[in-house]
């Protein structure tokens, strides 16, 4: 009994130790990039470059996405209200949710498997392919080429791209709603702007501005300590995903509570 | 006295319980190209690794340039840097960036005050230099490995470095590119007048190339001289099993 409990010991240990090491690698990871990001040279032309092919590469896949949210959440929601005879708060509702929670929510996670799996996969393939080596041996930094400018871009684009959802989506909504209860555009809208608050806007920007940080820094980070051969670039890849995913639901819930303690005070 | 531009000793790595360097000692001169033979997994390319500060020695010393390596803050190691090219393996070209934009890469970022048109014709100089004027635009997934090899030894000349380290520079190629490859490092030694290392275990390549052969075995040099004097009479049999493969009949 005692031998089997001390063969099972070392196994927990290390899983425990695996643990924290990766724990404290991730935090020296972005500890390092709140270094590097105010230290010139800033490699303005390469962040310019992410932003474009973080933005414009993921709206075709985040527009439809975004108005098939709106369409079906007001749908889903319909028959609810009906019965209580209150189907013209469609737009207040729906502008609400997505404002607050579906909007980022959904963009986030779209761009999380989109931008975070490529970004995973890019990095963690010069890794393999020697590319991030050559870079420093030629006296460039490639924490600040590769990282810096890729989590700079997320953490700006995922903000733009949530507004962006965020109008897809009640444009959605009220193909539905003027379909169905005759509301023009305007009266729409008007309801729609009554119903959100300040606080509202700027936590969802906020919120977005975190979920984008969070996309980037764990997709480089990911890439960055990726092992060596292609199954190593494929287990980046798909690990930057879901940890992001993760922890955008985690962050999700931090900001609700916050946002909430703030509403009550 | 030769300048010595590289000086090693008593240099030790481990990888966990692997000991790959067992004390090496290993210097190269000014103008030379010497070639460092070896099984893989000898330790050949984590002795340059080292060298360009990659990875770090366990103990032992490792001079390049006069300049002790591991004690060099990151600003003077990026200075030294630029006086090493490092031809990787598989050239490790950028893969989302054409030809000129992997030749632009390091120049912009340690030559200040350049040009555009100064830039490009430096590009197209080297490009020229390597046989491969017309690949100025193409991708590196538009290249053969010859041909990437030779980008990646234009990308390294670009900011005329005093020493040059090939790793591994004809794994991988067809005979006729191998011998395209060889001639390309000699011609590099003339014409920039550079001193190199080249990583190797292809006997022909080392042939070709080298000045100077140094054999690593078992973590430690077991022969160093000229081909002649470490193929010719060679007493240890793994020396001569690594002659044997290469150029006689079974």
């Amino acid at each position: 009994m005692v031998g089997e409990a001390d063969d099972r010991k070392p196994l927990l240990s290390k899983k425990i130790d695996k643990f924290f090491t990766g724990l404290a690698s991730a935090w020296n990871f972005v500890r390092r990039f709140f270094k590097e990001v105010f230290v010139p040279p800033y490699e303005l032309k390469e962040v310019i470059h992410q932003c474009y092919r973080i933005g414009v590469e993921s709206l075709p896949l985040i527009s439809l996405t975004g108005f098939i949210v709106g369409i079906v959440f007001t749908n889903q929601s319909r028959p609810s209200l009906s019965e209580f005879g209150a189907t013209s708060w469609l737009p207040s509702l729906i502008s609400i949710a997505v404002v607050r929670a579906m909007g980022p929510l959904v963009t986030a996670l779209i761009a999380a498997g989109k931008m975070g799996s490529s970004i995973g996969a890019e990095i963690g393939s010069m890794k393999v392919t020697e590319q991030i080596d050559a870079m420093e041996v030629s006296a460039t930094n490639p924490f600040k080429f590769l990282v810096v400018t890729r989590v700079l871009a997320t953490t700006f684009m995922i903000p733009v791209l949530v507004m962006y959802t965020d109008f897809v989506a009640l444009m959605g909504s009220f193909l539905s709603v003027n379909a169905n209860e005759m509301v023009s555009l305007t009266t729409f809208f008007v309801q729609v702007f009554e119903s959100i608050s300040f606080l509202d806007i700027i936590s969802s920007v906020l919120k977005s501005l975190l979920f984008g940080f969070t996309i980037g820094i764990v997709g480089c980070y990911k890439g960055y300590n990726s092992s060596k051969g292609t199954e190593g670039v494929g287990r980046a890849a798909n690990s930057a995903v879901v940890m992001a995913m993760f922890l955008i639901f985690i962050e999700e819930l931090l900001v609700l509570q916050i946002v909430n303690a703030i509403r009550m005070m | 006295m030769e300048e010595k531009v590289v000086e090693i000793r008593g240099l030790m790595k481990s990888f966990g319980d692997l000991d790959v360097l067992k004390g090496v000692d290993l210097d190269l001169y000014k103008g030379e190209n010497l070639v460092v033979l070896g099984k893989s997994g000898s330790g050949k390319s984590v002795l340059i690794k080292i060298m360009v500060g990659l990875l770090k020695q366990d103990s032992g010393s490792m001079k390049v340039l006069g300049q002790e390596v591991s004690t060099l803050r990151t600003k003077a190691l990026n200075e030294l840097r630029l006086k090493i090219g490092f031809s990787f393996q598989n050239s490790a070209l950028y893969d989302s960036m054409t030809v000129r934009e992997n030749m632009e890469f390091p120049l912009v970022r340690n030559v200040k005050n350049l040009t555009r048109g100064e830039i490009t014709r430096k590009i197209e100089e080297l490009l020229d230099s390597v046989g491969l004027p017309q690949s100025i635009n193409q991708m590196p997934s538009e290249l053969s490995g010859g041909q990437k090899k030779r980008i990646g030894v234009a990308r390294t000349l670009i900011l005329n470095p005093e020493i040059m380290l090939y790793d591994e520079p004809t794994a991988g190629l067809d005979p006729i590119t191998c011998m395209d490859i060889n001639n390309l490092i000699v011609q590099v030694r003339e014409q920039y007048n550079t001193s190199s290392i080249v990583i190797t275990h292809d006997l022909t390549c080392a042939k070709a190339t080298g000045d100077r052969m140094a054999v690593l075995l078992d973590g430690q040099f077991k022969a160093i001289g000229s081909f002649e004097e470490v193929f010719a009479h060679a007493e240890d049999e793994r020396v001569k099993s690594f002659y044997d493969y290469n150029f006689v009949d079974s």
